[in-house]
């Protein structure tokens, strides 16, 4: 018997089990607040304060004059105005918000594509590409757009080669970059090849996830492949669905690496992305007001886009229980 | 029978062509860094290196500042991963294994903090460290990348820890065990992987962390790593061997990190993603 049995004979008698410091009420009551409060502290301090300064300097003109004041002018919504008046900004928007449906859909579409292949090659291809996608998963963002900016180098890249050799057409010394559609193809192969990886295992951790017995019962009830994947895989994975095309959402819509590492941090305008052109006009124009703005328009979008995707990750939690 | 292995050949094979695909730009970068410079610039791709040379890697570790750009990235991400695991693990158990009021608020904050884009914090960021005078140093871009990792670390940690049953705990609490004491001696090692697994996440973070660095490191003295790889292009082009030698070398650390843990992170983060 020993303690656990006199643990239980007391459970049995109703007596209340609770030992150790933890049990004053207020430390108890107290001690949550305590253990969130260092975090609380660096993600209000350090993200939270900027945010805020964020909005702030939107309201003001901070050039470099202001720079070395470490004074900035309240312009009221003046650079709200300016942006929206400038038609380089609008059609920043416009690129941005194609290229952002463009490479969350192929990305979306060939992870999914590559989990349902997962659930369906034998075990060595499938321990093979799981775990080619890791390493792609991986590579660091920087080395992985030099060796993209490698492989597509007009003179002796070997896409060009490829290109050549497989009749697409002559390629040979032919410049991505010089036709905007071309070059932000090549940014798009990079972000979704890169975003494979990730959604896919997402995916495919999810797919296991699926009752056999549900797609089983599908099946005997005589559904065919698409329509089990369509009518019962789809509607179980929802949320898993709606959290990656969020998370996406925003990383695409916040493209800023390829564009600048790719293009040598000399980007044109034609490939001013809207984190792109927040930045330019901050750090290159060093007009720190008017990028603000842009930052500012940029997080609204995506607060918008995403309040659903943080709804349903706080209702997930919520559900599983304390 | 017979079509059912027809199938699975069918889908072997294109699993294969993905692999292939997927993989081939890793195999260009490493065994690009692998050839003499005449076969690096041909006009015909050399498929595999022959002979096989390291002259790249020799030169890319010979680059000025280097080692000290090495250094300077270890000395940010090592600081960046001890201080906020350590943040992280605490508000994760809060999370976690208490009920109390603003629970709900801090999770939003946490998930919410996410969604802002980080290139949209560069400009106020960059102001106030300008302000500071804590422009190009080491410190400002570790305490941005705290606030970087801390809520996603906090998020996945939490769910380790949420799934390890509470019944275990109060099963050795039962058997007479302090409520730390079980905290400690059943929790606490079934959440060890997860607290390795997150570190390592802080750690391929911060390491690959491309903007701020750029932005706030404007020496080459105080650099990191992925600012360094610029130095292989010049007016005069790119010295491809060296940038993939670099490349490659840049990467390493993370591949070996992310590989020892990749499946516990990937089982953090669906857990609980899929009910509902």
């Amino acid at each position: 018997m020993g303690v656990a049995g006199d643990a239980r004979a007391r459970v049995a008698t109703g007596e209340r089990i609770e030992a150790g410091p933890w049990r004053h009420i207020l430390a108890r009551r107290l001690l949550p607040y305590a253990l969130i409060a260092p975090a609380v502290v660096v993600i209000v301090g350090v993200l939270g304060y900027p945010l805020g300064m964020l909005l702030w300097l939107s309201t003001q003109r901070y050039g470099l004059r202001e720079l070395f004041q470490h004074q900035g002018q309240f312009v009221g919504l003046n650079n709200f105005a300016t942006i929206f008046a400038d038609p380089q900004f609008r059609y920043v928007v416009e690129v941005s918000v194609i290229f952002t449906i463009v490479n969350v859909g192929l990305s979306m579409l060939f992870a999914t594509g590559i989990a349902l292949l997962l659930e369906r090659v034998s075990r060595p291809i499938r321990v093979l590409l799981s775990a080619g996608l890791v390493l792609v998963w991986a590579t660091p963002v920087v080395p992985a757009i030099n060796l993209w900016q490698w492989m597509f180098d007009y003179e002796f890249g070997v896409v060009n080669w490829l290109l050549t050799r497989l009749g697409a057409g002559n390629y040979i010394h032919h410049n991505w970059f010089e036709n905007p559609i071309q070059g932000f193809t090549v940014i798009t192969v990079i972000v979704v090849w890169g975003a494979i990886p990730f959604l896919t295992l997402m995916l495919y951790a999810g797919l296991t996830q699926v009752p056999r017995e549900l797609v089983e019962a599908a099946e005997i009830d005589g559904a065919r492949q698409w329509q089990v994947f369509a009518l019962v895989t789809v509607p179980i994975l929802r949320p898993l669905f709606l959290i990656l095309f969020s998370l996406s959402t925003i990383w695409d819509f916040g493209v800023f690496n390829q564009v600048w590492v790719l293009l040598n941090q000399r980007p044109s305008k034609d490939y001013f992305l809207i984190s792109v052109y927040s930045f330019q006009e901050s750090f290159r124009v060093s007009q720190f007001g008017l990028g603000s703005a842009i930052a500012v328009v940029m997080v609204a979008i995506l607060v918008l886009v995403t309040f659903v995707y943080v709804r349903q990750t706080v209702r997930l939690t919520n559900e599983e229980a304390v | 029978m017979t079509r059912r292995l027809a199938a699975r050949t069918f889908f072997d094979t294109i699993g294969l062509l993905v692999f292939v695909v997927m993989l081939f730009p890793i195999y260009w970068m490493v065994t690009t860094a692998l050839k003499p410079g005449k076969e690096i610039l041909s006009l015909t791709p050399v498929w595999f290196p022959s002979p096989v040379t390291f002259e790249n890697f020799r030169d890319a570790m010979n680059l000025p500042y280097f080692w000290n750009d090495v250094i300077n990235s270890l000395i940010v991400v090592l600081s960046v991963v001890a201080i906020s695991i350590a943040l992280a693990f605490l508000a994760a158990v809060s999370v976690a294994r208490f009920g109390f009021r603003g629970r709900t608020a801090f999770i939003v904050m946490v998930i919410a903090v996410q969604m802002v884009p980080l290139n949209a914090l560069v400009i106020p960021v960059y102001l106030l460290l300008n302000q500071a005078g804590q422009v190009d140093s080491l410190l400002g871009v570790i305490v941005y990348y705290l606030a970087i990792v801390l809520p996603f670390m906090v998020w996945t940690l939490r769910g380790f820890i949420a799934n390890v049953p509470v019944d275990l705990e109060e099963a050795a609490m039962v058997d007479g065990a302090t409520r730390v004491g079980a905290f400690l001696r059943i929790v606490f090692p079934l959440v060890a992987p997860g607290l390795v697994a997150t570190a390592i996440y802080g750690f391929i973070q911060a390491w690959n962390e491309y903007i701020i660095a750029y932005v706030l490191l404007s020496s080459s003295s105080k650099q990191t790593l992925t600012i360094w790889l610029a130095s292989f292009t010049t007016q005069h082009g790119t010295d491809w061997g060296g940038l993939m030698a670099g490349a490659t070398l840049t990467s390493i650390p993370v591949v070996v990190f992310f590989l020892l843990v990749q499946r516990r992170v990937a089982g953090g983060l669906t857990a609980g993603a899929v009910k509902g």
